[in-house]
């Protein structure tokens, strides 16, 4: 019995195996309809993301399996003092397979030790998400067919997004890949992610302020939000957003075949306008997400 | 005891001067049925001052665990009046409820009868980090 806390814990062959099982699902949805038949799915969230709490309900309904659980910690067992243990041994009893959202780091590592099921990480406060970074990954290999030599861009707050460090963690794993780290200097990569990805890895990176430089060069944009709370003053936080917002002026040198990504909840930092380019994908990963969600359902339950 | 001669024993040499009476409570010495001697600023050529604890009639303690907050110390085991065996200690993979996670957002500040765990994550840099969220140890 497996779980998944981290996307270190999956080997890139196990990685690849996901994706070819996802893209197996795309192509032949009705031959997974009944496969989860029985099976249910609970879903543990201990703080709210209607966003990915509805992706893993999509995945496991779509596998023709059900679905139970809660959506925030006022509605369960935790708002009444129980351990985080004690509430999935219970659960253990009722289901199959669990997704788990808890705002404490490491909480899902807890739970996948105490568990008699495999637990799968839905996102622990700003510390591992690894089904966004798979969402990430099945989405630079539906629209790329490959990781291997990519010149990946990431823009905006590299500094706090976790998604973005765990997307490097992971890419780092194929040859060849080039990263432009695009960001205010307040908001740059952490130190310690160069050193102990980028510098460790030998990959090749380079770090710009400007996105328009960037542009050209890039095969995958992968665009986050520049929150206003990182920012001292009101002044700058405007000045740098414009800077860091996607419209299709910026788009006017980037390659044909261009990548557009963003983990969403967008606010303003990808136009509206951009949204009917063809090399937008942001829409379409929120589609990937459901089927690469189906894909680990199935690995872990051994199906 | 005559500090200088022990039978059957170990010196831990080489502790930061001041740090001898934190590592006795550490390796609760105090709750050893036999003599412990702790010196205190001993000159060294080495470290300027140093401290030493001498533990006689007991071989079986596990020092390792004192490598992530005192790394310079030697360990001499005696035995027979002989010293057999002289090392730096080694970085053990992992050190539980020794230390605690300093990270508000860690499970383990809400759900208190955890385990505090870390582990060797960079043995060069004796970097260790919480087995929970990965935050790096405080040593
Ligand atoms: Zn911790």
């Amino acid at each position: 019995m497996r779980s998944l806390i981290d996307i270190l814990d999956l080997k890139t062959e196990e990685i690849d195996e996901l994706i070819a099982r996802a893209d197996d699902i795309i192509e032949h949805p009705e031959a997974y309809r009944d496969i989860c038949r029985y099976k249910k799915l609970a879903t543990l969230f201990f703080e709210p993301s209607t966003r990915t709490r509805l992706s893993f309900e999509a995945a496991m309904y779509e596998l023709g399996g059900q679905v139970l659980g809660f959506s925030e910690a006022a509605s369960s067992s935790s708002a009444k003092g129980e351990s985080v243990s004690d509430t999935v041994r219970a659960v253990s009893c009722y289901a199959d397979i669990i997704a788990m959202r808890h705002p404490k780091e490491g909480a899902p590592l807890v739970a996948s030790m105490a568990a008699s099921i495999p637990v799968i990480n839905a996102g622990d406060g700003g510390h591992n998400h690894p089904t966004q970074t798979l969402t990430d990954l099945l989405t630079i290999h539906r629209t790329k067919g490959h990781f291997d030599n990519l010149v990946v861009g990431l823009c905006g707050d590299l500094k706090f997004g976790r998604t973005v460090h765990s997307l490097i963690t992971a890419l780092s794993r194929y040859s060849g890949i080039k990263f432009v780290l695009i960001s205010p200097e307040e908001l740059r990569l952490p130190d310690y992610v160069k050193q102990d990805v980028l510098t460790e890895k030998g990959l090749d990176w380079e770090e710009t302020t400007s996105l328009e430089d960037a542009m050209p060069k890039l095969d995958i944009l992968y665009m986050t939000r520049v929150q206003r709370e990182r920012f001292f003053n009101e002044e700058d936080y405007l000045r740098l957003r414009d800077s860091y917002i996607l419209t299709p002026e910026k788009l006017q040198t980037a390659k044909k075949d261009l990548t557009i990504m963003h983990p969403l909840p967008r606010v303003n930092e990808i136009s509206t306008a951009v949204d009917t380019d063809p090399r937008a994908c942001y829409f379409q990963q929120v589609l990937f997400g459901k089927y690469i969600r189906m894909a680990l359902i199935l690995k872990l339950l051994e199906l | 005891m005559h500090i200088d001669e022990i039978k059957n024993g170990l010196v831990l040499d080489h502790i930061k001067a001041g740090k001898a009476m934190e590592i006795y409570r550490f390796l609760d010495l105090g709750s050893l049925n036999c003599p412990v001697a702790i010196i205190q600023n001993a000159s060294s050529r080495k470290m300027g001052k140093k401290d030493i604890i001498k533990i006689d009639g007991v071989l079986d303690i596990d020092c390792n665990i004192l490598a992530p907050i005192c790394p310079d110390i030697t360990l001499n085991v005696i035995k027979d009046g002989v010293r057999v065996e002289k090392r730096a200690l080694e970085l053990p993979l992992e050190i539980k409820d020794i230390i605690k996670c300093k990270n508000p957002r860690c499970i383990t500040t809400t759900e208190q009868e955890l385990p505090h765990i870390f582990r060797l994550r960079k043995t060069k840099e004796s970097i260790y980090r919480c087995l929970y969220c990965e935050a790096r140890a405080e040593l």
